[in-house]
């Protein structure tokens, strides 16, 4: 009996709190964070610091958990969000990715398959050489390579990716043609570089800023439209924010930024959608947020709604000329 | 000297009450993990690291890298009693291993293999404490045609051992280099035989094709030949246990060989599981008496069981020095470097030294741990194999499947299994080797990545792979291992003419 009246308490209760579940949208059971990279990967570092935040402050009631689906460049990730069709319980973290690996390889999604929550941070690029090289700017080291055609060796992660794809843009807007040698990821390219087996790459800011402190690479340029806060000195009397950026040294690219992005299943309800930015908006204004983001030289630009969807339209619009040029695009 | 000093201060770092206890803790649940096939230790390391969040970070890695000891220790354990690898470096265990379980010597064989992985990763530490800071300088040397040929000494230390017919080995290979390739190519960006499958798109996981290869073909096998273990004959006693350490300094000759070869293969970065492969190889080849080897040879465990941890444990220097992971579970602990606020570099020997050296400290205590630990489970392990066959027969298909199911997830992945099953028994059945089609498959794609980015680099030139002395000396000696068994042959003909000579 008494069983019988709990159970028509809880069925009353949950009747009761029906209304409100439905205006605020609450995940009814754990949230299972999907990371488009392996683990120890850009996206992974990302989504588990997004983990340990929300766990941290009890943002989120269900527990979460972290699954790597990196394979095929991050499209196994994505083609699992997509199954998932209408379930709200699965958050897809990644990059420009989502939108530009299916114009370079035939993949069981297109880039509007997904829901867009938000974009919670810029990573930057810059131009690195090795640490004993003899170029001081990035003036030099670029005549250097326009006088020699393919005669300087540019490494980065992947092919048809964010650093070749710079290369490329760097090879239009200079003159200079490039070597460019693909590597498993941006931690490969950076020990290449910094043992002098090729001439530069395009890490990111938190790729080679162990190799920098030691002096075995060093920056030329960024690829920001304004210098890179100054913060505490890195190597040498050199802080991010002493290095110039790439458009001061007459490269003809304004930016160039790779964003850090989150995702939903297809059909995702609308109440969903904001209850995930809301969580992640208050994600971007924790402590240990600003610190994951000083500590791996990004830029915190936050996007969600309306804006997100115009950068995205643009930032693929922006690629794509480049992959059209290359003859990269599958049909 | 300094290194010494750093090392005794880590162990003040390192051995209080609570890192012991996290260190057992640590160990227990890797050789929980470790004996679930596909559960692995990159998995289990993953599902801890939310645990550490909260704890400062040498606890935390000390628990992270206690774990890592205990599941390579445990995917020893199911390639001998099951000849199911729990990881990829396990494998070369399995050729002895396996069949030594079978004639109801479980537990000698699961003494051997703990002792000597014991030992090499000791090897392992010592060459870590003393060379700290040549290593790093060392691997900064290492290039895509420096990777490619420490693959290709790997490959040519393996073909030509002999006992099946060489066509048989480069049929079995070529398979291997194929499955290899499925999925996406890192230099072209492209998607290579995925067949429009999008189970297909990470490659074909080399756990289930293990899985099915050695755990369920050989099931069918065992299943044809009768349902029976002979261990079931076995007697089982801790005392076995201390008889074969008592054994062990016999084997001086294949354990320094071993660790010297999974030294050289940590540092290089050539990883475990060519550094396994590479030592099983030469020991055969070095050993005066080639019977009995892949029937149940003390040095067939010893030898692969040794280098794999040598290499595992010094591969974390490189991993820290220049925050390039040697293995999937590298990859995990240094992930969870970064979110500790740690970033791995050449540095973080000089920012962070409490950290290092603790964990350097911490490799000591923890192996040593891990090999009381373990050794202490030997008979409850061996005993596993008394249960009939009967009972124990569908356990290990569930625990083949659940296995399979765990990498990713993925029914599609089942049947992948169940098919590499019937491959692996019709290859037993047709006398082709299992073991180069594994070994390709493991490092068909690295090898293939880095002969390709060499091949960029030198604008289509072979010439590169002598272009210094340090990548000069390894094809060289690659090519000769390559054409030793040629050289053997010519000799054995030649001494067989000149016997035959004074009749005529």
């Amino acid at each position: 009996m008494k069983r019988i009246t709990a159970l028509a308490l809880a069925f009353a209760a949950s009747v009761a709190s029906a209304p409100i579940a439905q205006a605020a949208w609450q995940p009814s059971k754990p949230v299972e964070f999907v990371v488009t990279s392996g683990p120890g990967g850009g996206t992974d570092t990302f989504a588990r610091v997004v983990q340990s935040i929300i766990a941290k402050h009890k943002l989120v009631e269900q527990p979460i958990v972290v699954t790597n689906k990196g394979g095929g460049s991050g499209a196994e990730g994505f083609v699992y969000g997509k199954g998932a069709a209408g379930d709200p319980h699965k958050v897809i973290f990644g990059t420009n990715n989502e939108y530009l690996l299916p114009l370079v390889a035939k993949l069981a999604f297109k880039p509007d398959d997904l829901t867009p929550v938000a974009a919670m941070a810029m990573d930057e690029f810059l131009i690195w050489v090795n640490g004993n090289a003899e170029f001081k700017d990035a003036k030099t080291y670029l005549a250097a390579a326009k006088s020699k055609p393919e005669g300087f060796k540019m490494g980065g992660s992947q092919s048809k990716d964010t650093d070749e794809t710079l290369t490329k843009l760097i090879e239009g807007a200079t003159g200079t043609k490039f070597i460019y040698i693909p590597f498993k990821g941006g931690g490969e390219a950076a020990v290449q570089l910094a043992g002098a087996h090729i001439d530069s790459n395009v890490n990111n800011p938190n790729e080679n800023i162990g190799q920098w402190k030691a002096g075995l690479v060093k920056p030329l340029c960024v690829f920001s439209p304004q210098r890179l806060p100054a913060g505490p000195k890195v190597a040498g009397d050199m802080s991010w924010g002493d290095i110039p950026t790439c458009k001061e040294q007459g490269v003809g690219i304004d930016q160039f930024q790779m964003p850090r992005t989150v995702w939903l299943a297809p059909k995702a309800p609308d109440d969903a959608v904001s209850f995930y930015a809301d969580v992640l908006a208050k994600v971007k204004d924790t402590p240990e947020w600003k610190e994951y983001i000083e500590r791996t030289s990004q830029t915190n630009r936050f996007l969600s709604g309306a804006e997100l969807k115009t950068f995205i339209a643009s930032d693929e619009e922006k690629n794509r000329k480049v992959f059209e040029k290359e003859g990269w695009v599958v049909k | 000297m300094d290194n010494l000093i750093s090392l005794m201060h880590g162990f003040g770092v390192a051995a209080t009450g609570f890192h012991l206890t996290l260190m057992v803790v640590g160990v227990l649940l890797g050789i929980l993990v470790g004996v679930l096939p596909g559960l692995g230790a990159p998995n289990g390391v993953s599902l801890l690291l939310p645990l550490t969040f909260s704890m400062d970070p040498v606890s935390a890695i000390i628990l992270l890298t206690s774990m890592y000891w205990g599941a390579l220790f445990g995917g020893s354990t199911t390639s001998i009693l099951f000849n199911i690898p729990g990881e990829p470096s396990s494998v070369a265990t399995t050729f002895d291993g396996y069949p030594m379980a079978k004639q109801g010597r479980a537990t000698e064989a699961l003494s051997l293999a703990f002792l000597s992985a014991g030992f090499g990763a000791l090897a392992g530490v010592v060459l870590i404490t003393i060379l700290s800071t040549w290593v790093a300088k060392f691997a900064l040397r290492f290039s895509s045609p420096e990777y490619f040929a420490v693959y290709f000494l790997a490959f040519a230390s393996f073909v030509g051992l002999g006992g099946t017919s060489p066509f048989k080995t480069i049929v079995s290979m070529m398979l291997g280099f194929a499955f290899a390739t499925v999925g996406m190519d890192t230099i072209s960006g492209s998607l290579r035989l995925t067949f429009g499958f999008n189970e297909l798109l990470s490659g074909i996981s080399f756990l289930v094709a293990v899985i099915g290869l050695f755990g369920i073909g050989e099931l069918i096998l065992t299943m044809e030949e009768g349902l029976r273990f002979d261990g079931i004959h076995a007697k089982v006693s801790p005392r076995d246990v201390l008889a074969t350490i008592q054994r062990m300094p016999r084997y001086w000759m294949t354990l320094l060989r071993s660790s010297l070869i999974g030294c050289w293969m940590g540092i290089t970065p050539g990883g475990p599981t060519a550094a396994s492969f590479m030592s099983y190889g030469l020991a055969k080849r070095f050993a005066r008496n080639k019977e009995g080897f892949g029937k149940g040879r003390p040095e067939g465990v010893i030898a692969p069981e040794t280098a794999d941890h040598a290499a595992g444990t010094s591969a974390i220097l490189p991993m820290l020095a220049l925050g390039v992971p040697g293995s999937a579970t590298a990859a995990v602990m240094m992930g969870g470097l970064m979110i500790w606020g740690l970033n791995p570099g050449p540095m973080l020997f000089i920012e962070k030294p409490d950290f290092v050296w603790g964990l350097v400290a911490s490799m000591y205590l923890g192996n040593v741990v891990a090999v009381v630990l373990v050794l202490a489970t030997v008979p409850f392990f061996a005993a596993i194999l008394r249960i009939p066959f009967a009972i124990i027969g569908p356990v290990i298909v569930v625990v083949c499947f659940i296995g399979a199911y765990t990498v990713s997830s993925s029914m599609f992945d089942l049947w992948l299994a169940l098919g590499f099953g019937v491959v692996g028994y019709v290859f037993k059945k047709l006398d082709y080797p299992v073991a180069p089609l594994v070994l390709a498959m493991v490092l068909g794609d690295k090898a293939e990545d880095a002969f390709r980015q060499s091949m960029i680099m030198s604008r289509g030139s072979l010439a590169i792979f002598w272009s210094n002395p340090l990548v000069a000396c390894m094809t060289a000696l690659a090519v000769a291992l390559l054409l030793w068994p040629l050289i053997g042959m010519a000799q054995d003909r030649l001494r067989a003419s000149r016997a035959v000579a004074p009749v005529g």
